[in-house]
C-alpha cells in the first residue's frame, strides 16, 4: 500500500507526518522523499546512502548542417526550449519537457538527443534495514522536478508499506507525487492560510479520485475554519497533533514527533489499518 | 526605427516596466511617424518558465529594432540578440522619456545579460 502525505500550504508539517509514520510502523517500509526541491526526511531517518544514481533526461541537439532553418521546431515547442527566427533554433535545455515533438516535426533529421542531468536519487536504509529510504534531489538551478519524482517512483514496489513525502502546492510535482498512491493524507495548519490551500489540495485529490483524510498539525492553535470545512465537506480527520514548543525544539535538532509527544506513536502505527480497511472497503 | 519599452500601461506617460519578461505589456514606438501600438504580455506574468523567452518573441515579433528596459534576463537577452534587437538600458522616468533619451543618445546600450533567471 502506498501513502501519500501532501498538503497545500508548506510548512504544516508534511515531513513531520511522513516520518512518524514511517517511524511507527512494524513492518518494512519505504520512505520515498518526493519533495525533490527540499527533501529534508533523512535528517530525522537518517539512513545509511548506500547508492546514488543520476537522473538523465533527453533534450534537443541541433545539427546545424542538417538544420534548414524553417522554425517548425520552435512553433511546436510549447515551453519556449527552442527559439527560431528563421535561423538554427536556440536551445533552452532546461525550459525543455522532453517531449520529443520537435525530432518528430523536423522535415530534415536535424535534432537527436543528448541527456543532460537534472538531479539524483539516493538510496539507503536505517533501523537496522526495517526504514529503506529512496530520496529524489533535483539539481541546483533545475527547474523541473516531474522528470526526478517519476524516477523516485520507478524505484516504488507495491509490495511494499510505502510513505511518499510530496512537495507543496497543487502544481505538476504533486500530481506526479500523488498519482498511484492508494491513499492522500493532507496536513493541514487551522489558520486562514491553511485552510485557503487546504481547499485547493482536496480538489486536487478529488480530481485524481483518489481516498484521502486530513490531519490537522497545531489543531489546539489557529481557529476553527478547517475543522469547520471538513464536517461541512464531510472530509475525515484522521489526527490532530497538538502544539508543542518541545515539538518544535525537538524537530529543530533533527528529532521526530514521538520524542517530543510519544503517546502519538500508537495512533501513527495504526493509521495505515484503518486506511487499509477504507482502501478495502472501497 | 522601433522602439519597445515594457509597461504596466498603455501609454506614452506610462512608466517603464520594472521586469522585462514579466511585464504587462509593451509600448511599441515608431520613430517614423511617432505612433505607437500596444502589444499584450500578460500571457507570460504568470508563466512558470520562459516568460523572457516568450516576451522575447512577442517583442520581436513587433518588428521592433531596440527594446529599453531596466533589465534583461539572460535567455531573453539571447533571444533578442538572436533577433537583432538592440538591447538598452533604461533611466528613471516614463515610456517617453526613455524613448527621447534613447534618441538623443544618452541610455547606455547592455552587452551582457545584467540579471539572474528568476530575477
Amino acid at each position: 500500500m502506498r501513502i501519500a502525505v501532501a498538503s497545500g500550504k508548506g510548512g504544516t508539517g508534511k515531513t513531520t507526518v511522513a516520518v512518524a509514520l514511517t517511524l511507527a510502523s512494524q513492518e518494512p517500509v519505504v520512505y520515498a522523499d518526493c519533495d525533490v526541491e527540499e527533501p529534508n526526511g533523512s535528517i530525522f531517518l537518517r539512513p545509511e546512502i548506500t547508492n546514488v544514481e543520476k537522473v538523465l533526461v533527453d533534450v534537443p541537439m541541433i545539427d546545424e548542417a542538417k538544420c534548414k532553418a524553417c522554425g517548425d521546431c520552435a512553433r511546436f515547442c510549447q515551453f519556449n526550449a527552442l527559439v527560431s527566427f528563421n535561423t538554427p533554433p536556440l536551445v533552452f535545455s532546461d525550459l525543455c519537457h522532453s517531449c520529443g515533438g520537435c525530432a518528430i516535426v523536423c522535415p530534415t533529421g536535424a535534432i537527436s538527443w543528448k541527456k543532460v542531468p537534472v538531479g539524483e536519487i539516493s538510496f539507503g536504509s536505517s533501523d537496522g534495514g526495517r526504514i529503506s529510504v529512496v530520496q529524489g534531489k533535483l539539481a541546483v538551478g533545475g527547474s523541473l522536478a516531474p522528470p526526478v519524482i517519476r524516477k523516485v517512483k520507478s524505484y516504488l514496489s507495491d509490495n511494499v508499506f510505502t510513505v511518499v513525502d510530496s512537495p507543496p502546492g497543487t502544481s505538476c510535482p504533486v500530481i506526479e507525487s500523488l498519482r498511484e498512491a492508494d491513499y492522500v493524507l493532507l496536513v493541514t495548519e487551522p489558520t486562514p492560510f491553511g485552510l485557503h490551500d487546504l481547499k485547493l489540495a482536496v480538489e486536487t485529490v478529488r480530481e485524481l479520485d483518489t481516498l484521502f483524510s486530513v490531519i490537522i498539525n497545531r489543531f489546539d492553535e489557529g481557529d476553527s475554519g478547517v475543522e469547520q470545512y471538513c464536517e461541512e465537506e464531510k472530509i475525515h480527520i484522521m489526527v490532530k497533533i497538538p502544539h508543542s514548543r518541545l515539538m518544535a525544539e525537538t524537530y529543530s535538532r533533527g528529532g521526530n514527533l514521538f520524542d517530543a509527544i510519544p503517546e502519538l506513536r500508537e495512533v501513527f502505527r495504526d493509521i495505515p489499518l484503518i486506511i487499509q480497511r477504507g482502501v478495502e472497503a472501497q | 526605427m522601433k522602439i519597445a519599452v515594457p509597461t504596466p500601461g498603455d501609454t506614452l506617460e506610462s512608466p517603464v516596466d520594472g521586469r522585462f519578461g514579466r511585464a504587462s505589456g509593451f509600448v511599441v514606438f515608431d520613430t517614423e511617424d511617432g505612433t505607437f501600438t500596444v502589444t499584450d504580455n500578460g500571457q507570460n506574468m504568470n508563466a512558470g518558465q520562459g516568460a523572457g523567452v516568450q516576451a522575447a518573441q512577442n517583442v520581436a515579433s513587433t518588428g521592433a529594432d531596440v527594446v529599453i528596459a531596466p533589465s534583461f534576463g539572460p535567455k531573453a537577452f539571447q533571444v533578442l540578440k538572436a533577433a537583432g534587437i538592440k538591447t538598452v538600458f533604461s533611466a528613471p522616468g516614463s515610456v517617453k522619456e526613455n524613448i527621447d533619451n534613447f534618441i538623443a543618445g544618452k541610455l547606455k546600450e547592455s552587452d551582457n545579460a545584467n540579471v539572474e533567471g528568476h530575477w
